[in-house]
C-alpha cells in the first residue's frame, strides 16, 4: 500500500504536466516578489505591484498567525457560519427541488416566485436579514443559506428533469409503486446533480460569508453591527489596521478553506455515486 | 387554417423533428409565418394551467408577506417593511425617503450600477473567452496556465476588496476590478468547457478536409464552443451583479448596493426592498439580453431547437 | 460472356476495338495496402490489441466493404488510414507512398482520404453550402465563387438542389448524410473512408442511399473503404467483402463479389447473391459466437 502511494507520487513528479504547472506557479511567485521589492532593490516602483507586500513577508506573517489563537477562532467562526447556511440550504433546497420536479402543480406555483427572487444577489439581503434575525450570527448564516440555496435547487431540478423517461417506463412496467420510483429512480438519478449543486453551493457560501462578514464588521458606511469576527472581518480589519501582509494571508486562508470544502464534497460525491466513475 | 393547425399539432406530437424537417423542406411549414407560430404558442400557454398556477404562487407569496408583516405583526416580522409600504413608496411621486420611480436619483443609481457591470462584463468577456478557448485548444498552454488560474480561483471576489483598493486608485476602479474578476473566471471556465465539449468528429472532419490548425480553431472550435460560451456569459452576468453589490456595499458612493446599505443605516426600510427588487429586475434583464444576443448569433441552434431539436 | 467487374472493364467493353483507353492507368488511384499492421492500446498487463498482424489490399477504384463483430477493431483500422490514430507496428501504403510505418507511426490526415463519420460530422453552425465548400476553401484551391459554383453543381447532381442555405439541423438525417458525402467528394479524394455511414438510417432511406452512392461512384473515380454491420449492404455495394475476425482483428476471409455493375435491387433475390450472403453470414456468425463467448462488450 505504501509502495502504491509512493509509485503514484513518483508518477506525479515524473510527469511533464506537473513540472509545467509548477514552473508557472514558481514564476508567478518570483515575479511577485521582484515586483513588490522593486522599489527597494532597483529604485523604480512597478505600478501597482510595488504597493503589495511580497510573498516572503506574507509567509513570515503566516508563521506568526498560525500561532495566534485569534486567527483560528476566525476560522472557526467562518466555518461555522458556512456550515450552518450550507446544511440549511441542502435541507431546504433538495426537497424543494425534488418536489418541483415531481409535481407539476407545485412547480407551476413555486418556480415563478423562485425565479423572481433568484436574480437578487444574496448580499442585497444583508440589511433585511439583520433587521429580521435576532442575532448577527443568524443573519449572516441566513445570507449564506441564500447563496447556496438557489444553486442547489436549480441543480437538483435540472438533474431530476434530465432523468431519462425510459427509466420510469421500465420501473412502471415492472410494477413499481410511486414511492418506489421516487426512492429508487429519482433519488439516485438526481444524486450527481445534487453533488454538483452542493460543490458549487459551498463555494458560493464561502464567498457570501466573507462578504457578509466584511459588511457587518466593516464597510465604509459605518458598521452595520457589532464586531463580527470571522475571516472576512479579519481581512477587513487588517486593511483598516494597515497590516497588509495579513490581508494577503487572510485571502490565502479563505482560498484554502473554499478549496478544501469543495474538494471534500467532490470526494464525498464520488463515493456516493460510484457508477459514474468506473471506466 | 384549422386543418393546417391540426396538421402542425399532430406533427409536433407524433412524428417528431425528422418529419417536420422534411415538411420544412417541402415548404409546408414555411407557409406558416413566424408571428403566427408565436401567437399559437402563446395561446397554448394561456390555455394550460401554467399562468394560473404562477399567479397563485405570487399571490401566496405576497399574501404571506402582507399577513406576517402588516396584519398579524408577528415578532421580528413586524420590523420589516410591508408590501403596502414598499409599493406606496416605490410608486409615489413624492417619496418620503427620496427614491421612487419618479425621482431622477433612482435612475442615476441604476445607471451607475449598470455601467459598472457592463464595463466589467465586457472586459471579462474580451479576456476570458480567448483565454478559455486557448486553454481548451492547446494542451500545453493549459498545463502552463491552468494551475495558476485554479490557484487564485477559490479566493472569493470580496476577499480581494482591500487588495484592490491598495492596487488601484480611486473608487470606481476597485469595484470594477472586483466585478471583472468574478465574471472573468466564470467566462474562462465555460469557454474552456465549451471547447472540450466539441465532438472529436467535427475536428477530425475538418483536418480530413484539409484545414490547417488555425483554420480548425477559427472555423470549428470557436463556433462549436459558442453555446457553452453563451451559457457562461449568462452565468457571468449574474456573478457580476453578485460581486458588484458586495463591492458597492463596502465602498461605493452611488449605485444600488450603496442604496441598500445606506437605507439600512438611515432607517429607511422600504427603500431597502425597493433597492432589492430593482436589483433583481435589472439583473434579470441583463441575463435576458445576453441570451437574446446569443440566440441571434447562433441562428443555427435556434432554428435547430425550434424544429423540435435533435442530434 | 465476361461479366465486367470493374468500371474499367465495363468501359473497355463499351469502347470500340482499337480505341484508346478512356481511363488511363494514371487515373487509377487510391489503392491501399495494409501490411502486417498491429495496434495495441496501453502497455504491460493492461495492453489491449485492437488489430494484430493485419494484412490485406484495397484495390484502386473499387468498393471494399469491411464487416465483422462489433468492437473488433475495424474502426481502428479506418482511423489509422485516415491519420487519427497511430499504429504500433506495420505499414500502410496509399498507392506507392507510405502513409504510416516505422519512424512515423501516425499518418497525416488530409483531403486525399476523406472520412464520412458514423454519427455525421456536418458542421451544425455552417449552412449546407458552406459545409460543402469547406474543403477547397480551406486548402485555398478554389476561390469562394468557384467553390460555391462547384458545390451547387455537385449538390444538384446528388438531387439535393435547394438546400444550400439551410443549416444541417433543419434537414433530415438522410439528406445530411448525402450532403456529407458531397462535401467529401468536392475534394476529389483518392479514397473515401466510410464508417458505418448508414447505420442510423431506416432501411427505406438506406436503399436510396445505396443507389445514390453507386451513382456518385459512376461519376467519380475513387476508392471506397466502407465499414458496415449490414451484410446485405456489404455484398450489394462491394467489389470485395473483407470479413474480420473478432478482436484483435485480421481478415478472416475475403470474398470477391462477381455481380455486375451497375447493380440494382433486383439482384438481392438472385441465387448468386444469396450464396454470397450465406457464405458471409456463416463466417461472421462464427466470429460473433467467439466474441460472445469472450464477453466482448459493444464499444
Amino acid at each position: 500500500m505504501i509502495s502504491n502511494a509512493a509509485r503514484t507520487v513518483g508518477a506525479i513528479f515524473a510527469s511533464a504536466k506537473f513540472w509545467r504547472g509548477a514552473f508557472s506557479i514558481v514564476l508567478f511567485i518570483v515575479l511577485w516578489e521582484v515586483g513588490s521589492r522593486s522599489e527597494a532593490w532597483f529604485g523604480i516602483a512597478v505600478p501597482g505591484v510595488s504597493r503589495v507586500p511580497p510573498p516572503s513577508a506574507v509567509a513570515a506573517t503566516f508563521s506568526e498567525l498560525v500561532r495566534d489563537p485569534n486567527y483560528w477562532s476566525s476560522w472557526y467562526l467562518s466555518t461555522q457560519r458556512v456550515f450552518v447556511g450550507f446544511i440549511a440550504a441542502m435541507l431546504v433546497g433538495i426537497p424543494l427541488g425534488l418536489a418541483m420536479a415531481v409535481s407539476r402543480i407545485f412547480y407551476g406555483i413555486s418556480f415563478p416566485v423562485f425565479e423572481v427572487l433568484r436574480p437578487i444577489p444574496p448580499l442585497a439581503w444583508v440589511p433585511a436579514s439583520i433587521i429580521f434575525w435576532p442575532t448577527q450570527e443568524m443573519s449572516i448564516s441566513f445570507v449564506t443559506f441564500l447563496g447556496a440555496f438557489f444553486t442547489i435547487v436549480i441543480n437538483v431540478l435540472g438533474g431530476a428533469q434530465a432523468i431519462d423517461a425510459r427509466y420510469y417506463q421500465a420501473a412502471l412496467s415492472m410494477g413499481s409503486s410511486r414511492w418506489d420510483i421516487f426512492r429508487r429512480i429519482i433519488l439516485p438519478g438526481t444524486l450527481p446533480s445534487i453533488v454538483v449543486g452542493a460543490t458549487l453551493g459551498i463555494g458560493l457560501a464561502w464567498a457570501v460569508v466573507v462578504a457578509a462578514e466584511m459588511i457587518s464588521g466593516g464597510g465604509s458606511a459605518g458598521s452595520l453591527g457589532s464586531k463580527g469576527g470571522g475571516l472576512g472581518f479579519f481581512i477587513w480589519n487588517s486593511y483598516v489596521g494597515g497590516s497588509y501582509t495579513q490581508i494577503i494571508a487572510g485571502m490565502i486562508s479563505i482560498g484554502i478553506a473554499g478549496y478544501v470544502s469543495s474538494a471534500l464534497l467532490r470526494q464525498g460525491g464520488k463515493m456516493l455515486t460510484p457508477w459514474l466513475h468506473e471506466e | 387554417m384549422d386543418d393546417l393547425r391540426a396538421t402542425l399539432d399532430s406533427i409536433d406530437t407524433k412524428l417528431g423533428a425528422d418529419a417536420s424537417a422534411d415538411l420544412a423542406y417541402t415548404g409546408l411549414a414555411r407557409s406558416v409565418s413566424r408571428p403566427r407560430l408565436v401567437v399559437r404558442r402563446v395561446g397554448q400557454w394561456l390555455r394550460s394551467p401554467r399562468p394560473y398556477l404562477m399567479l397563485l404562487g405570487f399571490a401566496l407569496f405576497m399574501g404571506t408577506w402582507y399577513l406576517t408583516v402588516e396584519v398579524l405583526k408577528l415578532p421580528h416580522f413586524a420590523q420589516m417593511p410591508g408590501p403596502t409600504a414598499v409599493l406606496h413608496e416605490w410608486f409615489s411621486p413624492d417619496p418620503a425617503f427620496g427614491l421612487s420611480i419618479y425621482t431622477a436619483d433612482y435612475y442615476l443609481h441604476i445607471w451607475v450600477s449598470l455601467r459598472r457591470v457592463l464595463i466589467a462584463f465586457m472586459l471579462a468577456t474580451a479576456t476570458g473567452v480567448p483565454l478559455g478557448l486557448f486553454l481548451g485548444w492547446s494542451q500545453r498552454f493549459k498545463e502552463y496556465v491552468f494551475p495558476i488560474f485554479e490557484l487564485l480561483r477559490p479566493i472569493p471576489p470580496l476577499a480581494w476588496v482591500p487588495l484592490a483598493i491598495i492596487l488601484f486608485q480611486g473608487v470606481e476602479t476597485p469595484i470594477i476590478f472586483l466585478t471583472f474578476l468574478a465574471s472573468f473566471y466564470a467566462t474562462t471556465l465555460n469557454a474552456m468547457l465549451g471547447v472540450q465539449s466539441i465532438e472529436a468528429s467535427y475536428i477530425r472532419a475538418a483536418y480530413c478536409l484539409g484545414a490547417k490548425r488555425w483554420q480548425v480553431f477559427w472555423h470549428v472550435i470557436v463556433p462549436g464552443a459558442m453555446p457553452f460560451i453563451f451559457t457562461g456569459l449568462q452565468i457571468s452576468v449574474g456573478v457580476a451583479w453578485f460581486s458588484l453589490v458586495a463591492g458597492e456595499m463596502v465602498s461605493g458612493q452611488y449605485g444600488l448596493g450603496y442604496v441598500i446599505n445606506t437605507s439600512y443605516t438611515m432607517v429607511q426600510y422600504p427603500t431597502i426592498v425597493i433597492g432589492m427588487v430593482t436589483l433583481g429586475l435589472v439583473g434579470y434583464a441583463t441575463s435576458v439580453v445576453v441570451r437574446i444576443i446569443g440566440n441571434y448569433l447562433m441562428q443555427w441552434r435556434a432554428r435547430e431547437l425550434g424544429l423540435g431539436g435533435r442530434q | 460472356m465476361n461479366v465486367p467487374r470493374t468500371w474499367d472493364e465495363a468501359a473497355a467493353l463499351a469502347r470500340p476495338a482499337g480505341a484508346p483507353l478512356a481511363v488511363s492507368q494514371a487515373q487509377r488511384k487510391g489503392a491501399i495496402r495494409i501490411l502486417d499492421v498491429t495496434k495495441t492500446y496501453g502497455s504491460g498487463a493492461t495492453a489491449v490489441s485492437a488489430v494484430e498482424n493485419c494484412t490485406f489490399d484495397v484495390p484502386a477504384g473499387e468498393i471494399t466493404t469491411v464487416v465483422g463483430p462489433s468492437g473488433c477493431g475495424k474502426t481502428t483500422l479506418l482511423n489509422a488510414i485516415a491519420g487519427f490514430h497511430s499504429i504500433t507496428s506495420g505499414k500502410i501504403f496509399l498507392d506507392d507512398e507510405i502513409l504510416c510505418g516505422p519512424g512515423q507511426l501516425q499518418a497525416e490526415p488530409g483531403p486525399d482520404r476523406v472520412v464520412v463519420f458514423q454519427n455525421g460530422a456536418l458542421f451544425p453552425w455552417k449552412t449546407v453550402i458552406e459545409n460543402v465548400a469547406f474543403g477547397p476553401r480551406m486548402q485555398g484551391r478554389l476561390s469562394k465563387k468557384q467553390a460555391y459554383e462547384k458545390a451547387r453543381t455537385l449538390l444538384a447532381d446528388a438531387g439535393l438542389h435547394g438546400l444550400e442555405n439551410n443549416y444541417p439541423g433543419e434537414i433530415s438525417s438522410g439528406m445530411r448524410r448525402r450532403v456529407e458525402i458531397v462535401r467529401a467528394l468536392m475534394n476529389e479524394p483518392r479514397v473515401l473512408l466510410l464508417d458505418e455511414p448508414y447505420r442510423a438510417l431506416d432501411s427505406l432511406t438506406k436503399s436510396v442511399m445505396h443507389e445514390a452512392l453507386l451513382q456518385l461512384l459512376e461519376k467519380n473515380r475513387l476508392t471506397i473503404f466502407f465499414i458496415t454491420h449490414d451484410l446485405e449492404e456489404a455484398i450489394f455495394l462491394g467489389h470485395q467483402v473483407v470479413i474480420m475476425t473478432t478482436r484483435p482483428c485480421r481478415p478472416k476471409k475475403i470474398l470477391t463479389i462477381d455481380l455486375p455493375y451497375p447493380r440494382d435491387y433486383s439482384m438481392l433475390t438472385t441465387r448468386r447473391f444469396r450464396d454470397y450472403l450465406d457464405e458471409t453470414l456463416e463466417a461472421v456468425h462464427e466470429e460473433a459466437l467467439k466474441a460472445f463467448a469472450a464477453g466482448e462488450k459493444e464499444r
